[in-house]
Formats: structure tokens, sequence, C-alpha cells
């Protein structure tokens, strides 16, 4: 039995147990083991396969806190048939597991240092369970900050949890929106922007990026532009995944399976492949 | 009462520049204050004035038939504020709006324009800066013309 379940092919039953709208078309679903034994642990940035059977199988990154796994958590975008079937889940149905799979983001790495988080629209998800873990560690990292851009204020995903995240003194949470609307009274512009309101060292700081990649591109340019060492930032790739082991190849990118080698990655070490118009 | 000279000094849009230039722009600059929700200035009014702006929060906006006014951008604490009073013919592009009170420092735009005129080194270097501003402007609205965020991303990503 032992053998199956450790099978990174097969998938485990699990039981939805809650499901919140957060903004339109987007989702946070709470899951737990059908058969009650324990959720294996994971690090912050890693995603695990859902399946919904009879429908397929897709790469969720987990938004939970590495923490207090359980339950699990993943919030998901529908954008097509198998996030739109989750999507359609009702606590008490079943939808299957396999993972956690691939890297992390590396905040043992940041200990001793500033760090600054920007993500751009669904991309904070993947970054929420780092900043659980930097909140809860708060005492070992410098200045923290968090930089968030969304397309409208309506879009701003976790909007209670910022609102709660910005009241900590000792956390820099910035959010602007691409277009404002006149109820809005926030900031109105890019995400990049924001990089040059937030404090820190930028030697000595450690930057972690998800979000379009076009944004993490111009993130990154802006981080080093100000300073920041281009192997102290880290982005989190979306590839076309299937196997999640590094054996089938959907999601090689240049060089690296996405599903093994990251979704987290050294920018330095994809920089080059960013700029390619199709790879 | 404080003197503006160092408060424009360490700003970043004067970093480096030459003392004796630090006193032509200090000659041109004064303290301004605008309440939350008043125009600092309205597209179509001659434009004369470049703002530093110290702390609060100014919405630039455009006004678009059948379709109101849509907030472009929002300058704040450190950014600069309002280029047209350097390029013919003087008159600005956009409403300025202050969402919050805001503190400014004002620099007379003539005054600018005439000193650089009269020194090309000191009115080359005001253009570089300001250029610079405009570029790093022009780069983020394209990024925000893109709308990067609306773009589906692939079912198979994380």
């Amino acid at each position: 039995m032992s053998t199956l379940l450790s099978d990174p092919m097969l998938p485990r039953p699990y039981q939805v147990q809650r499901v919140r709208h957060e903004i339109p078309g987007t989702f946070t679903m709470e899951l737990e083991p059908q058969d009650g034994s324990a959720i294996p642990p994971f690090a912050s940035g890693q995603f695990n396969m859902l399946y919904v059977f009879g429908v397929g199988e897709i790469p969720i990154s987990i938004s939970g806190d590495p923490d207090r796994p359980a339950p699990l958590v993943h919030t998901t975008r529908a954008v097509g048939t198998v996030s739109s079937a989750i999507q359609a889940l009702k606590p008490g149905n079943t939808i299957g597991v396999r993972g956690p799979f691939g890297s992390h983001w590396p905040i043992e790495q940041a200990i001793g240092k500033d760090v600054v988080i920007v993500a751009g629209g669904i991309g904070l998800a993947p970054l929420r369970s780092t900043v659980y873990q930097l909140i809860a560690r708060r005492a070992q990292y410098g200045k923290i900050a968090l930089l968030y851009g969304a397309r409208t204020p309506s879009d701003i995903l976790y909007r209670h949890e910022l609102e709660r995240w910005r009241a900590h003194l000792d956390l820099d949470v910035y959010i602007t929106v691409d277009h404002g609307d006149t109820s809005w009274r926030g900031s109105v512009g890019v995400v990049t922007q924001l990089i040059r309101r937030a404090a820190f060292d930028p030697r000595n700081t450690l930057a972690m990026v998800c979000g379009p990649e076009i944004m993490m591109r111009f993130t990154a340019s802006e981080l080093e532009k100000h300073g920041a060492p281009v192997e102290q930032i880290y982005v989190s790739m979306e590839r076309n995944m299937k196997c999640a082991v590094g054996l089938c190849g959907h999601c090689q990118y240049g060089p690296h399976f996405v599903c093994k080698d990251g979704p987290v990655f050294q920018y330095s070490r994809v920089q080059h492949l960013l700029v390619k118009a199709e790879i | 009462m404080q003197s503006l000279a160092p408060i424009l000094a360490n700003h970043p849009f004067f970093k480096g520049f030459e003392p004796r230039y630090m006193q032509l722009i200090t000659g041109c600059a004064s303290n301004v204050r605008f309440p939350a929700g008043s125009y600092i200035f309205r597209e179509g009014e001659p434009a004369s004035t470049f703002y530093i702006i110290r702390r609060g929060k100014v919405a630039l906006e455009a006004v678009a038939a059948q379709q109101g006014s849509r907030v472009i951008q929002t300058i704040e604490d450190g950014d600069v504020l309002g280029w047209s009073w350097l390029f013919p013919p003087y008159r600005w592009h956009f409403n300025a709006r202050t969402i919050e009170e805001t503190r400014a420092i004002a620099l007379d735009g003539v005054c600018l324009r005439e000193k650089g005129e009269a020194d090309h080194d000191f009115g080359y270097e005001l253009v570089k800066r300001v250029a610079l501003i405009m570029m790093e402007r022009l780069q983020a609205t394209r990024l925000q013309a893109l709308d990067i965020y609306n773009v589906p991303s692939t079912e198979a990503g994380v």
C-alpha cells in the first residue's frame, strides 16, 4: 500500500472541504485526504497536480501555510476545461492530488537579508506561503517589502489578507493597479514602479517575483537598476506540465524542466530564455 | 523656517547637480500645499510649474467623452510631477488631482527655462534629468498598455 501511495504518478483522493470565491473567476479550495491520512509536507513555491477524474489534470501551486499543511490550500483561476471543472466542485466532492513537486522559494537564503516580494495578478498565490513563513520567522530577516500589482481594484487577490499584512508595522505592503476607477484611492501604475518606493538595501536583498513573464522580466530589470544582484532574484515559471517529475518533457524550457528544476528559478538561469518569443 | 535647499539637494532628481546649479534651482522654488480633492492643474491650462511631491498622492487623469475621468497614474512621495512647462506650447496635457493632502515644492518653470537658456550646461543637465523621468514613465505606460494581467494563462501552468 505504501509503495502505491509513494508513487508520484498516482493521485491520492482528497475531499473538497471548503471553496472560497476570491475575485471573479478565481477561487481558493481547501482539501483533506479522503482516507484521513496526513498531508505531505511542502515548501513554499511548490505545486501539486490536481486531477478531476474523467476530465484531466493540471499543476496548481500550493497557497497555504507550509507550517500548517492541513488543509491543503490551492488558489486557482478558471481558464480552461480542467480548472473550470475544479471550480465546479463542491464540498464533499473528490479530487485527485499528486505532489508536492518542484523547487521552492529560497527563504533560507534570505535569512539575514532584506526581502522584496513582487507579485502580479494571481502570481500572489504561489508567494502567499512565503509571506506566511516570513511573518512567522520575522526576526530572521531585515526589511520585508511586499509589492503587489493587479489589473483593477476588483482584481486584487487576498484583499483582506493584504490589509492585515499592511497593518504589520514591520512589513511594508504596497499595492497598485494598472487601471483605477473613481472609487480607488490607492496607487495607479505598473508594479515595477513600486520598487523605488520600497526601503531595502539592494546589495543585501533577496527578491522573489511571480506574475506574467513580461512582468517578471521588467521587475527583474528594475531591481537590477536599483542595484540588486541578478543572482539574488528568483522567479516562478509556468509551463505546460504533465508528468510533474521530469519524464515526459512537456515542460522543457531550454535546458530545464520547469516541473523538476523549477518552477522557482534563480533569475540568472532563465534570464536569456525569457526574452525569446517562443520556447 | 527650513530652507528648501537641503530638501532639493537630497531629492533623487537633483542628486549630483553642481552646488552652483542648486542655487539657481532653489531660487525658483517655493513650498506649496494642496488639500485632498483639489486640482493642481487641469488639461489645457498654461504649464508653468514643475512639482517635487514631498508627501501625498496625486492622480493624473484624462477626461474622455462619455467615460468621465480616468486615472492614468498616481504620483506619490518623492516623485516629480509635470514636464509640459519645458516644451512648447507649455500647456498641461492631463489633469492633476490630489487624492490626499499633498505637500510639494513648486519650481517656477519659466524661471528654470530662462536659466537653462542663459546657461546651456545647466539647461542640458536639467533636460537630461527630465528626459530620464519621461523614459521611465513611457516604459511604465507601455507595460500598462500591454494589459498583462488580462492575458489568460494556459491551464497547464502553475
